[in-house]
């Protein structure tokens, strides 16, 4: 079995005078989630038509697998599962015949489909669903039938473009955790997002992108470390209001703060140094003022931070 | 199709040969068909047109019907050509377009599968349907035929017709393909193959016949005219056609009406030559075609 792995390069896409995306160079490799992450019009889409050769490259090119796409469509994504722009299914197939009709054309053994199916049918939840007529299906069934033709001959690699996006809040945290579970099994997963709460949640490395660019790709815990510099943030929620003479005067006076933020009176985001014996000794000194601490959590905000300000740049 | 990088067989699952793909998808893809609304619609119209012809048969049985020649001659020559031509619009109107269109594309796009083989699996699954509808207004015909003139009575022209008028079904189906995925909007693949092939061909073929006084091999709906001439006792059999010009009218105001009638052979390879260049061009387009 061939090592799971995604590389484009120099893969540039131009529609008419405008680049969408931008000579763009990555090499992934390994079984790991990445996110994709960028804003709306980044160039996400059309990176990963490129790479399912839906689109043409303007210059460069891709391969998954080590086999280019350009030159070998059908043997790139052979061992790829992909789900770009929410593809719609013939609205008279069933998940059960659309199942069917993805392992047959994909060469799964015929001894095996059914349980595959089964299988896939089940890791996103639609078992109860397989003989319900897409024509019927709400928007995050649909979705999730997608992923599950996208797993059904359990790829080496998963292309899924903006999964979540288009679902109500409830089907964004199915589709979610339906990835978060896939992380487990032994692949390589490349997914978009504009969403990077979504990103932090599900992957373990992160390239940014914008206005077709790269601007980065490594692990979220490197990205953190390199941008925030020494600083972290938590999030604290107290029991009860506290006014602003506590804040600057005590808490902002406390070993190792490096300064907070009232987010509402009941909220503060806290900004320290020390890496985790700051953040412990923090923790413990939070308690001890006796402000009704309710609940201390890692804060976002630094990555909010990077990505904003990583994005704006180019403005 | 074994690439140098890296052997096929070292994937984990065996993707089929593009053959077989193709088959698969025909045999999807005609499912599909089979389960949609148009394809009871067309269904209901060509049992219409059949119990149309049939009143008529039985209004001008002795005259127009008075053989089993001329039978068949008039009502499937004549019909057959309507029958084809709404099967292709019917079914491969947006066989292509409507993949874009309504992000079903995108679908088949994502397998291992070559563009060449959507195009062609859903070319031979829209061919079936189409012939479907083609063998039921025969059966229609048949059963008028056989009740006027006996089952014994089966003329062999027939069955050659009806191999002129799959080829016919193949070269409009090219067309109608190629117009598909020329346009990225269904609306336009169904217009433009009913207009041509229900009378714009026609009217070229007249255009050309009567004004530039040349005989209209070039024009499809000349080529087709063979699945009703070849009942004719008069018919060529070979690659040229006959002239047949014919002067009316008095004095000065004698016109002379020239006539051209496609000669068997020729009729076909004109259709072929049709279907190859359509589906070339066809199959060449989707293959550029971005899902963009
Ligand atoms: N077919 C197209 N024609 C013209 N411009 C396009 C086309 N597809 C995408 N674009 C443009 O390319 C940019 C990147 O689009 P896309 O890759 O879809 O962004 P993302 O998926 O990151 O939101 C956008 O500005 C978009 O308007
Ligand atoms: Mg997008």
């Amino acid at each position: 079995m061939p090592t799971a792995s995604i590389e484009t390069h120099d893969l540039t896409k131009a529609f008419g005078r405008f680049t969408a995306l931008d000579g763009l160079n990555l090499t992934i490799s390994g079984t790991k989630c990445v996110g994709f992450l960028g804003p709306n019009g980044a160039g996400k889409t059309t990176t990963l038509k490129l790479l399912t050769d839906m689109i043409f490259p303007t210059r460069g090119g891709c391969s998954i697998n080590g086999i280019s796409v350009q030159e070998h469509r059908k043997w790139a994504l052979a061992d790829a599962g992909v789900l770009i722009e929410s593809p719609e299914i013939y609205p008279s197939l069933t998940p059960n015949e659309a199942l069917e009709m993805v392992a047959d054309l994909r060469g799964v053994p015929v001894a095996e489909r059914r349980d595959r199916i089964r299988t896939v049918l089940a890791e996103v939840k639609m078992s109860e669903w397989a003989d319900m007529k897409f024509g019927r299906m709400s928007k995050g069934m649909k979705q999730r039938i997608n992923i599950a033709a996208a797993l059904v001959h359990d790829p080496a690699v998963l292309l899924l473009d903006e999964p979540s996006t288009g679902l109500d809040p409830r089907g964004m945290a199915e589709v979610r955790s339906i990835v978060r579970e896939l992380k487990k099994s032994q692949r390589l997963i490349f997914m978009s997002s504009h969403i990077l709460s979504e990103v932090v949640d599900v992957c373990d490395e992160v390239a940014l992108i914008d206005k077709g660019k790269l601007l980065f790709y490594d692990t979220l815990d490197n990205v953190i470390a390199r941008f925030s510099g020494s600083h972290a943030s938590v999030d604290v929620a107290l029991a009860r209001p506290i006014g602003p003479d506590v804040v600057t005067q005590k808490i902002a006076n406390l070993p190792g703060v490096a300064g907070v933020n009232q987010l509402d009176p009941k909220r503060l985001r806290v900004r320290f140094t020390g890496g985790l014996d700051g953040q412990e000794r923090l923790l413990e000194a939070l308690v001890e003022l006796h402000i009704g601490v309710l609940s201390v959590a890692e804060s976002e905000s630094a990555l909010e931070e990077i990505y904003l300000s990583q994005i704006s740049r180019g403005d | 199709m074994a690439t140098a990088t890296t052997d096929p067989a070292d994937l984990r699952l065996h993707v089929p040969p593009s053959m077989q793909q193709v088959t698969k998808l025909a045999r999807y893809q005609l499912r599909e068909y089979v389960r949609s609304r148009r394809f009871i619609a067309l269904t209901l119209i060509v049992l219409a047109i059949g119990v149309i012809l049939t009143a008529l048969v039985a209004h001008f049985r002795g005259t127009i019907v008075s053989t089993n020649l001329a039978f068949y001659g008039s009502f499937w020559g004549g019909g057959v050509g309507v029958v084809i031509v709404l099967a292709a619009v019917f079914f491969g109107g947006d066989a292509i377009a409507g993949e874009f269109q309504n992000k079903t594309g995108y679908f088949l796009m994502g397998l291992p599968v070559r563009r060449s083989t959507v195009y062609v699996g859903k070319f031979i699954a829209a061919f079936l349907a189409s012939l479907s509808m083609m063998l039921l207004f025969l059966a229609i015909l048949v059963g008028n035929g056989v009740y006027y003139f006996g089952s014994n009575v089966l003329p062999w022209q027939l069955g050659l017709s009806l191999l002129i008028a799959i080829v016919y079904l193949s070269a409009v189906l090219g067309a109608t393909f190629l117009f598909s995925s020329l346009f990225k909007t269904s609306a336009y693949g169904f217009v433009l193959t009913a207009i041509l092939f229900l009378f714009g061909f026609t009217i070229l073929e007249d255009v050309i016949t009567d004004l530039v006084k040349i005989e209209p091999w070039m024009i499809i709906s000349y080529a087709s005219s063979t699945i009703g001439s070849v009942f004719s006792p008069t018919v060529s059999w070979g690659l040229t056609g006959t002239v047949t010009r014919v002067t009316t009218g008095m004095g000065r105001f004698m016109v002379t009406t020239t006539t051209y009638t496609a000669g068997v052979a020729e009729g076909i390879v004109i259709m072929i030559a049709y279907l190859i260049v359509t589906a070339a061009a066809g199959l060449g387009l989707f293959e550029r075609e971005e899902f963009a």
